[in-house]
């Protein structure tokens, strides 16, 4: 009964929400928006677009005109891995064991995948100027290629040490082509390096550069995580 | 159409965050929650005639995109949103091992 | 215009049948996986709002890591209840 009212309830915050969509006349109509007196038309705008040098404008806005945002976010998903890491830290502890005997096929067929999955993640890396993708996907499939590795085996544990200074290395090296921007140009983040020809795989300036970075350091955090989840406190 | 679905899923979340007990299920309804504030987001810049905003050369003109800079936005928000998600795990899985239960009123009785 | 509304319909009002299912339902493993399911689905809702980007970021982490991580949770309690 008192669920039955709850739902009712919040049914009906619903529909106000959605008459009050209709009645502004601020708000755009679904479907219909017109981007000349948007900020997104100076991101469309050619001029602007072959400065850049970037062919996927979302990676462009991400990287290029909003790169401080990113690097505030990639602190973020730093501080929530150091938390998760803070509250599994155990004396003595054990891998979880998934009570199943992983068989011969499975053993070695899983880190003939882990490549494949390995080389997809590189590719969108590596593309993500030129093709939906980028530093955020690519590095949550290099923490999926992990991950299958530790349901596989039984016993595995990577090397956790090593994800922490590569996740050190990236966010040190994205702050460190900030500031250069800083003494080489005029501003922090800001592309020295000459932005090519649109559509070309060397292009952009220092877009892709950060997105491996970016890549590297969610894959490794996302990683770390995952095993921290997969540890528990060693029963004596 | 899509929009009024969005809204819908963002109240549903909530309600499921005031009405449910147990922590994992809170956590699952701010997920179905998150899920609907980033499409709706991502709708408030779409345009029936738009395409992709991924330009294949800089000489074309005319074309008519859809807003690219709500799709940034999300791009960070669902990573955030794992983030967030892993903590509050955390923190449940804490609690288990502290009182034995995910329920939040089995934990009020042993304390 | 027309065909985007209807499929945009029958996809709006699967997730939210997911969504209500996952929120009512009694155990945890079956709420958890519709919620995959339903991260599935808006997946299918990006692409048709011309979204590439969010959509394979979604179908990486949304459906894949998320729900991976709630079922270890659940893995490791269960297994100290047997006890």
């Amino acid at each position: 009964m008192k669920k039955l009212f709850g739902l009712i309830l919040f049914m009906g915050l619903g529909v106000l929400i959605i008459l009050a969509l209709n009645n502004t006349i601020s708000f755009p109509k679904f479907g219909s928006v017109d981007l000349s007196d948007r900020v997104a038309d100076a991101y469309l705008d050619n001029d602007n677009v072959s400065e850049v040098g970037s062919a996927n404008i979302v990676t462009a806005i991400v990287v290029g005109y909003r790169g401080f945002d990113t690097l505030g976010e990639v602190t973020v998903l730093f501080i929530s891995a150091l938390g998760v890491a803070f509250l599994f830290s155990f004396k003595k502890e054990k891998r979880l064991d998934l009570k199943f005997k992983p068989n011969f096929m499975l053993k070695h067929g899983s880190k003939l995948l882990f490549g494949i999955m390995l080389v997809v993640s590189l590719y969108i890396i590596t593309h993500g100027h030129l093709t939906p993708g980028g530093g955020f996907p690519g590095g949550a499939i290099i923490a999926s290629g992990v991950l299958l590795l530790y349901l596989a085996d039984d016993k595995f544990r990577s090397n956790i040490k090593g994800f922490k200074v590569l996740e050190g290395v990236a966010g040190s090296l994205f702050v460190i082509i900030g500031l250069l921007g800083l003494i080489l140009a005029t501003s922090f983040l800001e592309n020295f390096i000459a932005s090519g020809t649109v559509g070309q795989l060397l292009s952009a300036g220092i877009i892709p550069i950060i997105y491996v970075l970016i890549g590297l350091k969610v894959g490794s955090e996302i990683a770390s995580v995952v095993d921290n989840f997969l540890t528990e406190e060693e029963s004596a | 159409m899509i929009q009024y679905a969005a809204i819908l899923l963002f109240v549903l979340g909530l309600y499921g965050i005031f009405i449910s007990t147990n922590t994992i299920k809170m956590l699952v309804s701010l997920n179905i929650l998150e899920i609907g504030l980033n499409i709706f987001i991502i709708s408030i810049g779409f345009n029936y005639q738009g395409i992709a905003p991924i330009l294949s050369s800089v000489s074309d003109t005319g074309l008519i995109y859809v807003d690219p800079l709500p799709q940034a936005l999300v791009l960070t928000a669902i990573v955030i949103g794992v983030g967030t998600t892993a903590l509050g795990l955390a923190f449940a899985k804490s609690i288990y091992q502290k009182y034995q239960s995910f329920d939040l009123n089995d934990m009020e009785e042993s304390l | 215009m027309l065909w985007f509304d209807i499929i945009s319909g029958i996809v709006g009002g699967l997730m939210l049948i997911l969504a209500f299912l996952a929120i009512n339902s009694k155990k945890l493993i079956n709420s958890v996986l519709l919620l995959s399911g339903l991260s599935m689905l808006a997946v299918v809702a990006f692409v048709m709002l011309k979204a590439p980007d969010v959509a394979i970021t979604e179908a990486v982490i949304g459906s894949g890591l998320v729900t991976s991580l709630f079922v270890f949770t659940l893995l490791s309690t269960r297994k100290e209840a047997k006890k």
